[in-house]
């Protein structure tokens, strides 16, 4: 028993999207751990972890109740391969310094708050309860992150140069945020799901307001990295689901 | 959190130059069980006594978040998983509160840190011994925390006020440790041959570190004697240590598991289990420096205080500027 | 100072109290290290209502407090203890009367 083969309906793949970008954000998170920048900071990147894997965990429940084949939220979460994980390029690039962490999570938060906001009045009542509890979360995780990136931008020069060139390099994975395809459009047609484009003028308000504080420039848009949604990702995730999955892909069918 | 009896101990040649009478009426005051706070009076000894003893207890969860952390990524489920990154937040969050306590004495953390990373600080032993597979995991939580809560849940009644409200919440807070540790012991024996086998070998290796932690027998304990007058320490080494393999012997049976102590065996008369003897060469040896991860730990410790000094940097500049606007806006 | 590395100045200290619920006074929990006023409010967040502690909380730059001196205790505390005309006990009312 190694990999699973997930049937994917849209309702499956749409959750199961959502899902993985929330348990690899979480892992990436995870990764911090013992090596913050201040004792206090520790916590603060596990409890922004501890979400994430939360709602990762209740999204694949419901992934696989949807599915209706008997996968739990660890068969969805640990027997899958890279090529089947659904997640956004942006939450698998690699925690790099604090600003690249921090960056990622503020790019990342300012589009995942007003979406889970949105998702609260879904038609589909399991996803708009766990909405509800998403949404709180994550406008932690938006206010936390906008408050480093603001000092880390207009702390000393050596922090402006990190967080600026952390902004370049993640930049081009913003994009996908705002990508639909037929999945996400049978969801937007069943009031299932939201439209991202809707999300996209809040989203870009709300990173101008704090980059504006930051003193740093927004990069302009220009050739966008795409490919997560439908498992073409990055060289990173690999190796971080084959740490993710060693103990399950090692004794396989053990319980734990 | 883990506190040890290491030799953290007062000077006894010490010369006491306080007055008579103020000593006098401080072992008074802890004598009728009354807890000393920050700016009260109090022998310099015992200023110092405590100042070490937090700070070994807060950089024992401190680094004891490395061989637990190391875990994290590799947690088996994602119930697992939660609940590791939950109980090493919770260290570092013990380590704060200990340090803040230890604070309290009129020593910065900054201070202590430096000096736990320049090696001149103790901390428990048990964290310079390596978590070499998931069991190792459970090993820690059922073994490590589960004597950590033998030696700390009397450091409640601490003489000293902050550290033991400290303790207080620290003890509250870990009582999910030691669960969670035994569950994943429990879950494993209860698996597959391998997993078993897993779950053995992790207490082969776990089992004598963890009656070293309780630190050196009484009889070669020369410290003991003022902690006990002062009220910081409340049980002997070996008592605790009895507890504890009083405690865990039948837990370890009820996973059917062998305890690796040939010798071990339950003393009728007394109604405790009797073990075989400690190898305190191999205590010394790692407490001196020598363990199989001393050097790994604190070079970890000491790459992340060096990473992290351009964000603290900025943060602080950032702190600087912000006060300049404000009292520019102040005076205009 | 033990390490030559450790040039940079200390991070500023900090007190938090937690009101635990509505209808309950802040309660001084413990204190934290941070840069400044909003890190040091995030961090009390963090660090001291990870079981839901609080419902509120407020951190004080540890600088910011001033306080009595144990060694006066005795001027600022007990001179309020002969004062027993402040307690209501110290009227005889007779039961009859009820409770007042």
């Amino acid at each position: 028993m190694t990999s699973i083969r997930v049937t994917e309906t849209p309702l499956v793949t749409y959750v199961l999207r959502r899902a993985d970008d929330a348990l690899v954000l979480g892992h990436r998170l995870s990764e911090w751990c013992g090596k913050a920048p201040m004792m206090e900071e520790e916590m603060a990147l596990a409890n922004m972890g501890l979400d994430l894997i939360g709602q990762a965990r209740a999204l694949y429940t419901y992934a696989g109740e949807a599915e209706a084949a008997g996968h739990d939220e660890d068969a969805l979460a640990y027997r899958r391969d890279e090529r089947a994980y659904r997640n956004l390029l942006l939450v698998e690039q690699p925690n790099g310094d604090f600003a690249v962490t921090m960056v990622r999570q503020l790019l990342y938060a300012a589009y995942a708050d007003p979406y889970w906001r949105a998702m609260m009045s879904s038609r589909d009542a399991t996803l708009a309860a766990i909405a509800a509890k998403a949404e709180k979360e994550t406008a932690y995780h938006l206010r936390h992150s906008a408050e480093w990136v603001v000092r880390l931008g207009d702390g000393t020069p050596e922090s402006h140069e990190r967080t600026a060139r952390a902004l370049m390099t993640l930049w081009p994975y913003t994009g996908e945020l705002f990508e639909t395809d037929a999945v996400d459009d049978a969801m937007i047609e069943a009031g299932i799901a939201v439209d991202p484009a809707s999300l996209r003028d809040t989203w870009r308000a709300t990173v101008a307001d704090v980059l504006g504080r930051a003193t740093l420039t927004m990069p302009a848009d220009g050739y966008m990295q795409k490919g997560g949604r439908s498992g073409r990702h990055s060289e990173h995730l690999g190796h971080l689901l084959t740490e993710l999955q060693y103990m399950q892909r090692t004794i396989p069918g053990a319980t734990w | 959190m883990y506190t040890q009896g290491l030799a953290s101990g007062v000077d006894t040649n010490e010369r006491q130059l306080e007055d008579a009478a103020l000593l006098q009426r401080f072992q008074e005051r802890i004598d009728a069980e009354e807890r000393i706070e920050p700016n009260d009076w109090m022998p310099e000894a015992y200023r110092r006594t405590l100042v070490r003893q937090i700070s070994q207890h807060a950089h024992s969860e401190i680094i004891g978040m490395q061989p637990e952390g190391n875990w994290i990524t590799r947690a088996p489920s994602l119930r697992r998983k939660a609940a590791l990154l939950a109980k090493v937040q919770d260290e570092c969050g013990h380590g704060l509160y200990l340090y803040a306590a230890a604070e309290t004495l009129g020593v910065a953390r900054e201070e202590m840190v430096d000096q736990l990373l320049a090696g001149k600080a103790k901390y428990s032993s048990i964290f310079n011994y390596p978590t070499l597979t998931w069991a190792d995991i459970g090993a820690i939580g059922w073994l490590v925390d589960g004597a950590a809560i033998m030696n700390q849940i009397p450091l409640c009644r601490c003489s000293y006020g902050p550290y033991a409200r400290a303790m207080i919440r620290v003890c509250k807070e870990e009582s999910f440790h030691q669960r969670q540790g035994y569950e994943i012991m429990l879950t494993l024996c209860r698996g597959t041959a391998e997993q078993k086998e897993m779950a053995q070998d992790a207490l082969n290796r776990w089992w004598w570190p963890c009656l070293m932690m309780f630190g050196p027998p009484d009889s070669a304990s020369q410290h003991t004697d003022t902690s006990t007058r002062w009220k910081i320490k409340r049980f002997t080494n070996d008592e605790l240590r009895r507890k504890f393999v009083d405690a865990t012997v039948p837990q370890a049976h009820f996973l059917g598991l062998t305890v690796p102590d040939p010798e071990l065996r339950f003393d009728e008369a007394t109604g405790h289990w009797v073990h075989g003897a400690i190898d305190w060469d191999e205590f010394k040896q790692v407490v001196a420096g020598n363990g199989p991860c001393n050097t790994q730990r604190l070079e970890r410790r000491r790459r992340t205080e060096q990473d992290g000094a351009w964000v603290r940097a900025a943060a602080r500049a950032f702190a600087e500027k912000e006060k300049s606007h404000r009292n520019a806006a102040a005076a205009a | 100072m033990t390490e030559p590395t450790r040039t940079e100045a200390a991070i500023p200290l900090w007190e938090v109290f937690i009101r635990a619920r509505n209808g309950l006074a802040h309660k001084h929990v413990g204190s934290l290290h941070a840069p400044d006023a909003t890190l040091a409010l995030q961090a009390a967040r963090d660090l001291y209502t990870r079981r839901g502690e609080g419902l509120s909380i407020w951190v004080v730059p540890s600088a910011a407090i001033t306080a009595s001196d144990p060694a006066e205790k005795g001027m600022m505390f007990e001179p309020t203890a002969s004062k027993i005309y402040r307690h209501p006990t110290f009227y005889e009312i007779p039961d009859e009367v009820g409770h007042m």
